[in-house]
């Protein structure tokens, strides 16, 4: 069984903010919802980063944890996706989550915080597969049609990379191959350490 | 005097075992459960007619095509 990921290649994203812009057109989401951000680490210093951020789909997410409602739900493709008829908006999944991918529509005359929303992998939600009210509630549901993210799949340079975890990895260890360089910059080194062969730090960059 | 050491050992007793009966003030978390309603797979659809190996490589293919080194030496 496939467990969905995504990938950003740092040395790829030129910050066209297309992943954003797909993203907020395939699920028509309102004014001030970011479910995808593109964030640029070193702006405006020779050698600036920059990678697009949303949901992870994290294999242990911290979000579930936390949800007083028990309003999330893991899908047998490691996908993150919740039930917004059950959440309350109380933004605790906005302080446990660790990339800031939950959002909070305004809602109300007074800007009250509405139910959260989030990127969905493209996979919908927990209403009628294709439905209006699944639409409306969660966006499109590209997965069901066999497809990938559209932010993934609009990326003009691919650095934005989706889909089975394997592939993913796959495609990214053979540009790495390809580069000579870059292995250090997503990987094990990097979560865990690598206390024998530390990389020195760069000015202005972060490979 | 008898008394006085009756008393004392009562109360020596009584505090001794006071300790018996605390409760433990550890608490453990444990996960919850999802309360929301069911989602359907992905493969459950008109599309593919519940069958999830075409859907898996519809996927894949999907996926197989981000890579442009691939594409580019085919």
């Amino acid at each position: 069984m496939a467990r969905m990921k995504f990938l950003c290649d740092a040395e790829r994203c030129i910050e066209c903010n297309g992943c954003v812009t797909a993203c907020k057109n395939e699920h028509d989401i309102p004014w001030g919802v970011n479910r995808r951000r593109v964030v640029t680490l070193n702006d405006g210093v020779p050698g600036e980063r920059s990678i697009s951020v949303a949901c992870m789909h994290c294999s242990d997410a911290p979000c579930m944890a936390v949800c007083p409602v028990d309003c999330f739900y893991k899908t047998n493709e490691g996908v993150v996706l919740h039930d917004k008829d059950l959440c309350i908006g109380c933004g605790y999944c906005f302080y446990a989550c660790p990339f800031g991918a939950p959002q909070y529509p305004q809602d109300g005359a007074f800007g009250l915080r509405g139910k959260m929303d989030k990127c969905t992998f493209c996979a919908g939600g927990p209403e009628k597969d294709f439905s209006e009210a699944e639409f409306k509630k969660y966006g499109r549901n590209r997965l069901a049609e066999g497809k990938l993210p559209a932010c993934a799949e609009m990326c003009s340079t691919k650095a934005l990379v989706g889909g089975d975890a394997d592939v993913v990895a796959d495609i990214y260890r053979q540009r790495v191959m390809a580069r000579g360089k870059g292995a250090e910059v997503w990987g094990w080194a990097t979560a865990y350490g690598k206390p024998e062969q530390k990389a020195a730090p760069q000015p202005g960059g972060k490979s | 005097m008898r008394k006085l050491i009756a008393a004392a050992l009562a109360a020596a007793l009584t505090l001794g075992l006071a300790a018996c009966g605390e409760k433990t003030q550890v608490t453990v978390y444990e996960p919850g459960k999802y309360k929301g309603k069911l989602d359907a797979k992905p493969w459950d659809n008109e599309q593919f007619k519940g069958n999830q190996a075409a859907w898996e490589d519809a996927v894949k293919a999907r996926s197989l095509a981000q890579n442009e080194y691939v594409r580019t030496q085919q």
